[in-house]
């Protein structure tokens, strides 16, 4: 399973830079919102943590089309299921991989555009420990959807249509907490709690969504 | 050890392709798989690897003494499609070693197994540079790193030049003399003592 | 992509490389680097040193040196692409191997650059204006400029054959290309935040020469540095692809 993981690693690393891609096209969903909203810093402040959401939300579902598709397209997808691992922990990892490669530097890069756009230290603290328990839900959800639509030709949107709506939860729990974090009668712990919860679960859930899809999909 | 395929019937996109496909294969015996284009050679393989459902019939492998493999068979099986399952931006030998790892039951080493094939001089680079000649050799070297007692094979030789296609023809001689079960899907006389054949379609 | 015309761009491509333009390029990299590096390092001592000696600003005390990093910096970001606008053109026009070259390697140079100009400007905004980032236009345009960068250095990663994206790139650096008077006049057009040019004014330049001799022999010192680096980056490239190419020598053997 470990080889597995340092593959996905790998190709994620030499096809198209990787990681770069994700966090350029976090920074230049960061750097519209200015255009959108007018250039007022307290406003900008005041929707920071949105900002960031939406934009590692955006980010996150970047390449989830490729996570089987390729795999079926290339011939890999066959071996991969004859084996006798189980499917579920074949495919938690490739989703696993996914956040490594698009989520956790969209974590990492937070800091810097919390900064431009004048996110409080505290502020900046939250986004990036909400960012870092919530957008592995976007992966696993995102397993789910990519193993839907792995026949289809043109299937990143759909997999975008179908992810988003179920990533909703993740974005609400992970705002609360922000929130709670800046604003003080509102509790941190509560919805954070519920974020990790989300994501737990969503990483049973949609490797074995995944798992039962693509057993006898791949031809 | 023996390979025993009863009855079976696959379906594809609601229509039952290949019917009533029997057969039985004790080790060191090869079956060759013929039919015209289109009359489901590729999904009885398929079939046979686990990669489609079965609509109706069983797959069993049951050893000498009668005893049925508990696992399923796929997990004994190598298949080899008409795609190579490569990735072009790993090195020949990144990918062989994955597969490796990720199979297990060693048998080869990368380096020899690429030896068999006559491709050590490109273990290092990317699999992309490779010709589609070259690139089947490599999904050939796959057969070799992993041990497993049968081999599923649709159309191996294609793209393979008839230097290449000796090759294989060899390999897959050895293979299957050395107790393999070998099913393939070829036009070309592999050139074994002991091989069945069946005609899908008719 | 069928399997004889992936040969013949193959081929073609080889073909392309056994030219002697670029061979000729390396001899005169490997002359004008070592001289482009001495003249970089005195270049640098001799801004430095004038740099950290200039008197101090009366309204913006110690922090007017970062000028002297920033300035510069901010000018050689703008440079860098105006160098691989030019390279776009050849690379599109004269299919010139050697342009896709100095354009791919001048991409991350600028974009550092970029970088360096951005986060200067930050630094030195905290002090003066209390934040650390303003979306005023100059900033943000620069902003947009470094994003470019990193697409343009993102899309030559992006293909396992370098030769298939001599194209893409150089048409997406000249679209790119308005950018540049926009970043130059930003600070005309709207009225932000960050000063107006202070060196290029044609009847007298605002500033002091005390100021203003640090400020353009750091100035010729980036540019010497951008070219050392570039020169080196080229090489760098020319020999990877010559790599390459006889990698692909070695795979077609058999």
């Amino acid at each position: 399973m470990l080889a597995l993981l340092k593959r996905e690693i790998r190709i994620a690393w030499r096809a198209g830079g990787g990681a770069l891609t994700g966090v350029l096209f976090f920074l230049a969903v960061v750097t519209v919102f200015p255009f959108a909203v007018g250039p007022d810093t307290k406003l900008l402040s005041h929707l920071a943590p949105a900002i960031l959401w939406i934009g590692a939300l955006l980010a996150s579902l970047l390449g989830l089309d490729r996570m089987f598709a390729q795999e079926r397209e290339d011939g890999s997808l066959d071996m991969l299921v004859m084996q006798g691992h189980p499917l579920m922990l074949v495919f938690f990892m490739k989703a696993f991989a996914h956040w490594l490669m698009s989520g956790l530097p969209l974590v990492l890069a937070t800091p810097l555009f919390g900064i431009m756009l004048n996110l409080s230290p505290l502020g900046i603290g939250a986004t990036m420990i909400t960012l870092l328990a919530g957008t592995p839900a976007i992966s696993f959800i995102g397993a789910a959807g990519a193993s839907v639509a792995v026949k289809l030709p043109r299937g990143g949107m759909l997999i975008s249509v179908l992810v988003l709506p179920l990533v909703i939860p993740v974005l609400v729990f992970g705002i609360a907490a922000i929130t709670g974090a800046l604003t003080d009668p509102a509790p941190f712990t509560t919805p954070f709690l519920f974020l990790c919860a989300i994501t737990l679960f969503t990483s049973v859930l949609g490797p074995l969504a995944a798992s039962v899809m693509l057993r006898h999909s791949a031809d | 050890m023996k390979l025993c395929v009863e009855n079976m019937a696959l379906m594809r996109a609601g229509e039952e392709v290949v019917r009533d496909i029997s057969f039985e294969l004790n080790a060191g015996e090869a079956l060759v798989v013929t039919g015209e284009n289109g009359s489901g050679k590729s999904t009885t393989l398929r079939g046979v690897a686990g990669l489609l459902p079965l609509a109706s019939g069983e797959i069993s492998l049951v050893d000498d003494t009668g005893k049925v493999f508990e696992n399923p068979v796929r997990e004994y099986c190598h298949y080899l499609g008409h795609k190579n399952g490569m990735k072009p931006s790993l090195s020949v030998r990144e990918n062989l070693d994955f597969w490796q790892k990720f199979m297990g039951e060693n048998l080869l080493s990368v380096e020899e197994a690429l030896e068999e094939v006559d491709l050590s001089h490109t273990i290092d680079l990317p699999y992309y540079y490779l010709s589609a000649g070259q690139k089947r050799r490599v999904a050939i070297a796959r057969l070799l790193v992993s041990d497993r007692p049968i081999w599923i094979l649709d159309e191996p030789t294609s793209g393979l030049d008839a230097q290449s296609v000796t090759l294989f023809t060899s390999l897959a001689k050895a293979f299957v003399e050395d107790d393999g079960i070998l099913i393939a899907a070829t036009h070309l006389p592999l050139g074994l003592d002991k091989t069945k054949t069946l005609e899908i379609g008719s | 992509m069928t399997m004889t015309s992936e040969t013949a761009i193959r081929s073609n491509a080889s073909n392309l490389w056994g030219l002697a333009n670029p061979t000729r390029f390396m001899g005169f990299a490997n002359r004008a680097i070592p001289v482009l590096g001495i003249a970089t390092m005195l270049l640098f001592a001799i801004g430095l040193y004038l740099s950290f000696t200039a008197p101090e600003d009366y309204q913006q005390g110690y922090t007017v040196l970062i000028m002297f990093i920033h300035v510069p910096a901010a000018w050689l970001a703008m440079m860098t692409y105006s160098v691989m606008s030019i390279s776009a053109l050849g690379s599109i026009v004269w299919r010139h191997p050697l342009a896709d070259v100095s354009l791919r390697t001048a991409a991350p140079l600028g974009a550092v650059f970029t970088f360096l100009a951005l986060a200067t400007g930050s630094l030195w905004g905290k002090p003066m204006w209390g934040t650390w980032w303003e979306w005023d236009a100059r900033m943000t345009s620069v902003l947009i400029l470094f994003i470019i960068y990193l697409g343009i250095i993102a899309l030559s990663k992006a293909f396992d054959e370098p030769s298939e994206a001599a194209q893409p790139l150089a048409i997406m650096t000249l679209v790119g290309v308005p950018l540049l008077p926009i970043i130059k006049f930003s600070v005309d057009w709207w009225n932000t935040l960050h000063q107006p040019a202070s060196v290029s004014r044609f009847d007298r330049p605002a500033m002091g020469p005390e100021f203003l001799y640090p400020l353009l022999i750091m100035a010729l010192a980036y540019m010497a540095l951008f070219f050392t680096l570039h020169f080196m980056s080229m090489r760098n490239e020319v020999l990877a692809r010559r790599i390459r190419a006889m990698k692909m020598k070695q795979a077609r053997r058999k």
